[in-house]
């Protein structure tokens, strides 16, 4: 009897193939959340438990982070200005450093780690205890529940925490400006808001909405796709954080880019 | 003449190589409660699962009420299951939520304009079915075994179904606790009007529950009857060594 398995024909290798179809399959994911995300029944309830839960739940990591990041990198800063003898540049630099880039890279980041897993580890585990099987068979749409919530959660939250951590970081830098500088509070903060403009904030948000979509997107995705029981849901976990990093980073260069451009024009 | 409230014609179910279901038939009428027994892997949980559409057969007709479940439409399958309760082998209860919680959730989706007073008082009705009134606050990861089993079946209740399939009610509990589980299966049925489908392999689960038992063999029902009449002189050496295995002698 001829095996089976040997017959299966393929269209360019089984690897390529199959990664062709894990692309397909997670295009279509995404075009499922835009297609349900605008229908009714609406889950206000559970939005507002994933934003809690996303966003106020962070604040502890994100306030931390940010604090350390203002000071770290305004105490690397100071060296190399001070050589030209521009210390006074310190809070141009910082500000347009965290707003443009940093604040939502490193929000994003710690978001990635933190809510992504998490999202793809529930998500995850629900899938192989049969729990989203469970609300299918009760007629409740399980990716209107499960999926459209958490990511419109991660993408409402995110832009928030970033504009937090860029307070906490700014705060951070100005402690350590002040006490090196002797910069008063409010000339430190005239200078920060002098440095930048309204298109470093506006795609400062927009960028953070789209991490923040990516986030949410990814760790469910991974996670309503997860299998082998237990090993799975981990699985699911980890690639929540390695792909939405890679992601956010790709996305960061591509802003990158964009703003770019529209600066010169 | 009864009414049938299942039937299941030449069902044929494949997992790429593995051929699982080949040629089921089945029916299931009003008021009866139907066990299908096998080994673990030959398809049972398949069956139940193509009834609610969460898998779709390759061949074959599967009437559920009298509809074919693999041409409904989203919405008209949607309907079918609200009348079909689905008790899942490892509870299915939804670990984030409260006992409360968990049986408001297909409530407060399906039955649209009840109050607050009325949603409690079908919450408060079937725990007291299941007699489990006191976990009503609690958290699944607080209860038993057995407990989590029969908030499964009160979430599934509290929508009324016609039809209750239960996946293996008895799997990883000790005997009391599967006799009160096989108990609650024949209360339901008595209290609820529903005609019934119990996937299992306990023989202890089938003999108290089932009017009929069928035995799924390699992928088709090799014997089919009463639990007596299947079991009483098995000619077939798969369903004797099936009954020796459980009940030791």
């Amino acid at each position: 009897m001829a095996d089976k398995s040997t017959n299966k024909e393929h269209f360019l290798s089984p690897k390529i193939d199959k990664m062709m179809l894990g692309l397909a399959d997670a295009f279509s994911f995404v075009r499922r959340f835009f297609k349900e995300v605008w229908f009714p029944p609406y889950e206000f309830k559970e939005v507002i438990r994933q934003c809690y839960q996303i966003g106020y739940n962070s604040l502890p990591l994100i306030s931390l982070t940010g604090f350390i990041v203002g000071i770290v990198f305004t105490n690397q800063s100071r060296p190399s200005l001070s050589e030209f003898g521009a210390t006074s540049w310190l809070p141009a630099l910082i500000s347009i450093a965290i707003v443009r880039a940093m604040g939502p890279l490193v929000t994003a980041l710690i978001a990635a780690g933190k809510v992504g897993s998490s999202i793809g580890a529930e998500i995850g585990s629900m899938k192989v205890t049969e729990q989203i099987d469970a609300m299918e068979v009760s007629a409740t749409n399980p990716f209107k529940f499960l999926v459209v919530t958490r990511v419109l959660a991660t993408t409402f939250m995110i832009p928030i925490l970033v504009m937090y951590t860029d307070f906490v970081a700014l705060m951070g830098a100005f402690l350590s400006v002040n006490s090196n500088e002797s910069v008063s509070f409010s000339t430190y903060f005239v200078q920060v808001f002098e440095a930048i403009s309204f298109l470093d904030i506006f795609s400062s948000i927009l960028k953070s909405l789209v991490f923040g979509f990516t986030i949410g997107i990814v760790g469910c995705y991974k996670g309503y796709h997860s299998s082998k029981g237990t090993e799975g849901v981990g699985k699911a976990a980890n690639a929540s954080v390695v792909l939405a990093m890679f992601l956010i980073f790709i996305e960061e260069l591509l802003a990158l880019q964009i703003v770019n451009f529209i600066r010169l024009s | 003449m009864r009414e049938k409230v299942v039937e299941v014609r030449g069902l044929m179910k494949s997992f790429g190589d593995l051929d699982v279901l080949m040629g089921v038939d089945l029916d299931l009428y009003k008021g009866e409660n139907v066990v299908v027994l096998g080994k673990s892997g030959t398809g049972k949980s398949v069956l139940i699962k193509i009834m609610v559409g969460l898998l779709t057969q390759d061949e074959g007709t599967m009437q559920v009420l009298g509809r074919e479940v693999s041409k409904l439409s989203s919405k008209e399958l949607n309907d079918l299951r609200l009348k079909i309760g689905f008790s899942f082998q490892a509870s299915a209860l939804y670990d984030s939520m409260t006992v409360r919680e968990n049986l408001e959730f297909p409530l407060v989706r399906n039955v649209k304009g009840l109050s607050k007073g009325e949603k409690n008082k079908m919450v408060e009705e079937v725990l007291d079915a299941v007699g489990l009134s006191q976990t009503i606050n609690q958290m699944p990861s607080e209860l038993s075994g057995g407990q989590r089993k029969r908030i499964g079946i009160a979430r599934t209740l509290i929508l009324k179904p016609e039809i209750m399939l239960y996946d293996e009610p008895t799997a990883g509990l000790d005997p009391i606790t599967c006799s009160d589980i096989n108990n609650l299966i024949n209360e339901v049925r008595e209290n609820y009007n529903t005609s019934s489908i119990i996937i299992t392999h306990d023989l202890t689960c089938a003999r108290d529950t089932g009017d009929r038992v069928a035995v799924l063999l390699d992928g088709v029902f090799g014997s089919e009857g009463k639990f007596e009449d299947v079991f009483g002189n098995p000619s077939d050496q798969r369903v004797k060594s099936f009954y020796d295995y459980n009940f030791i002698k």
